[in-house]
């Protein structure tokens, strides 16, 4: 009986990837869609011998697959930067960063510092820079006119408009309200009363949208054939659909684009650290981080690699994000503990409404 | 004396090896788990990684309207499409257990097993390109000049009815053939000849013996409904109000296992609760359903 046991828990272990010989030969990267090339994993492995495995997720399902497991099942996790400190105080799913072991000098100085700021908790690291991009409106401009977040629930678009139901969208409508989200994240009572003005908004404008989008292809798709011709959707989609389609373009919105900045963020249980830095230092290179570019679309955090950009990309970031736009990016500072489950509260009354 | 005990002791060893992976799973996979859930339903943050026990939960899904709204539509919904599911079902289980004879009964058989070959996520993004505004039927729709524009067939309580009555209707049919092909045909005979209508005949001899088939094939298909996730978040989209999604939403996308846990629960008892009142109004017994489909 006890080696019956015995051998069913073994073989537990085995299955569940408890071959720690291995350990240093794998590492595993719980990411956004397009975030890990495929050609980057082949160099990576022919340099260093360690092979990459991807898992595809987004905030909430990193946070939720690493607090399950005490932060265990992954090496590396790349959440956005105001996404990290709520979620190690409340759980704790990462391990501070030993920035010894990062070749700090490979970063842009204004990036790491924004990251630096956001992230640290009782004096240690637990965030670098990644990728960087905006949240604006996507437009068919043969079909639909849109300089706001709040154009997409004009009455001329009916059904033809898409967003996602999530805080995005919430900060977007917020800022197209007039008001300033992010500088009542310290004031619970005013963000509680904003974000209830905002679920109304959203209610209101419920009708007039397609669907509610949960992942790219669907968003993407639902552009292409025509069914969507205006949505609130991030920059590098934007400028995927504008290479297949001139007549669509991303527009920075009047009330500011929201600016996100995605992070190398180390899992709490990881095995492979070791890995996980090499990762990190091989991936902000100017001339990887260019590659990783051109595949995603968006810009790095490395130091010199958007000069290496392709010029279409280059003159599409230009168009879309004039210097005036670009100064009225709208930042996300870290979410302060509590304000999720105001959001999320009003998240339920949208999606139960009619 | 002592070689019959030491064999007695024997078979229960071997009877206990051979219940053992099942005791394994229901212990390690069932009751463990959910009774960590029953514990997280009963607790209430207060601060970062301080909980307190707390009815907090439960009574946030009685003080929310929005939460009952969910949770009663859910179950009006599942309960809708277990009544299509049994009418659709019937004439089908007839025909395959008491009209067709051999090859053409398992034929038809097979014809309504093939849809399941494929993976629910597949069934279902099939009915989205059928169905959706750029799709198969909106534009059929229109070359037959029945309407001037494709119209979008997706997003409608009644797309979510159509997926889930596709999703279960295999597991209404399999019960209902069993209990079927077991009704003897001379009674059906001997009815007519005595002159029943063709009504009476199914009202007083069919549905009784079938009753404990339909009674199975019910609680199958409304559990599966009931539990569903994929098909009425695919086709419902932004109006699918499905109950087991805000269950997801609470795990995954608000961190509130609490409040998830919680939700599960009265799920389970919403489930538990109808079954019970479904064999009370039909007069079942659950064993004896369970052994004769």
């Amino acid at each position: 009986m006890r080696r019956l046991l015995a051998t069913i828990l073994s073989l537990a272990v085995l299955a569940s990837g408890g071959a720690r010989a291995d350990d240093a030969k794998r590492l595993r990267i719980i990411s956004w869609a397009d975030y890990v090339p495929a050609e980057l994993i082949a160099l990576f492995k022919k340099e260093t011998g360690i092979q990459v495995e991807v898992t595809l997720s987004n905030n909430e399902e990193m946070i939720s697959k690493l607090r399950a497991t005490g932060g265990a099942g992954f090496d590396l996790a790349q959440p956005s930067q105001d996404r990290i400190l709520a979620a190690q105080r409340e759980f704790g799913i990462y391990k501070p960063i030993d920035l010894t072991k990062v070749k700090l000098d490979q970063f842009v100085p204004t990036l790491l510092e924004t990251v630096r700021k956001n992230t640290t908790l009782d004096g240690k690291a637990y965030g670098l820079p990644y990728l960087w991009g905006t949240d604006g409106i996507v437009i068919n401009t043969k079909k639909a006119k849109a300089a706001d977040y709040l154009d997409l629930c004009k009455p001329e678009l009916k059904g033809k408009t898409a967003v996602r139901l999530k805080r995005p969208t919430m900060m977007a409508f917020a800022f197209a309200l007039g008001k300033d989200p992010f500088a009542l994240y310290g004031d619970v009572k005013a963000y509680s009363a904003l974000m209830d003005e905002v679920g109304k908004t959203m209610i209101a404008c419920k009708a007039n949208l397609k669907f509610f989008y949960d992942n790219k292809d669907q968003l993407l798709n639902g552009i292409r054939s025509g069914e969507v011709t205006a949505a609130m959707m991030w920059d590098t989609g934007g400028w995927v659909l504008n290479r297949e389609n001139p007549d669509i373009q991303y527009v920075a919105p009047k009330s500011g684009a929201l600016g996100w900045l995605d992070t190398f963020a180390l899992p709490a249980k990881g095995r492979n650290d070791a890995g996980a830095y090499a990762w990190i230092n091989f991936t902000m290179r100017p001339e990887i981080a260019a590659k990783i570019t051109h595949v995603v679309g968006s810009f790095t955090a490395s130091k010199g690699a958007d000069q290496l950009a392709d010029a279409k990309l280059k003159a599409q970031f230009a168009a879309s994000l004039p210097d005036a736009a670009l100064k009225n990016i709208k930042w996300y500072p870290a979410i302060p503990p509590g304000l999720e489950e105001i959001e999320g509260r009003v998240l339920d009354r949208v999606k139960a409404a009619n | 004396m002592l070689e019959a005990g030491t064999r007695r002791w024997q078979a229960r060893l071997m009877l206990g090896l051979f219940l053992m992976p099942a005791v394994l799973w229901l212990v390690s996979l069932i009751i463990l788990p959910h009774l960590d859930l029953a514990i997280l339903s009963f607790r209430e943050r207060v601060a970062p990684r301080e909980y307190r026990a707390s009815l907090e939960q439960y009574r946030t899904f009685f003080a929310e309207p929005l939460y009952w709204h969910i949770f009663v539509r859910t179950a009006l919904m599942s309960a809708i499409a277990t009544l299509l599911t049994l009418l659709i079902a019937f004439p089908i289980a007839w025909t395959i257990a008491k009209l067709l004879r051999g090859r053409a009964s398992s034929l038809l058989f097979v014809v309504c097993l093939i849809p399941f070959w494929v993976s629910e996520t597949v069934r279902t993004l099939g009915w989205m390109i059928l169905l959706r505004e750029s799709g198969v039927l909106p534009s059929l729709l229109v070359k037959l000049g029945i309407t001037d524009v494709p119209i979008e067939l997706l997003y409608r309580d009644s797309t979510i009815l159509v997926g889930l009555v596709y999703t279960s209707l295999l597991f209404m049919v399999v019960p209902l053939v069993g209990s079927l092909e077991s009704l003897d045909n001379a009674l059906i005979e001997a009815a007519y000849d005595l002159g029943a209508s063709g009504w009476s005949v199914l009202r007083k001899i069919v549905i009784p013996h079938a009753a404990p088939g339909i009674t199975a094939g019910c609680i199958v298909v409304f559990m599966m409904t009931l539990g569903n996730y994929l098909t009425p978040t695919l086709l419902g989209g932004k109006n699918s109000q499905w109950f087991t999604e805000q269950i997801y939403t609470q795990f995954i996308t608000r961190f509130n296992w609490e409040q998830g846990a919680a939700f599960g629960f009265l799920l389970l008892l919403l489930s538990t609760s109808m079954v019970w009142v479904g064999l009370r109004l039909t007069g079942q017994r659950f064993g004896e359903v369970m052994r004769r489909s």
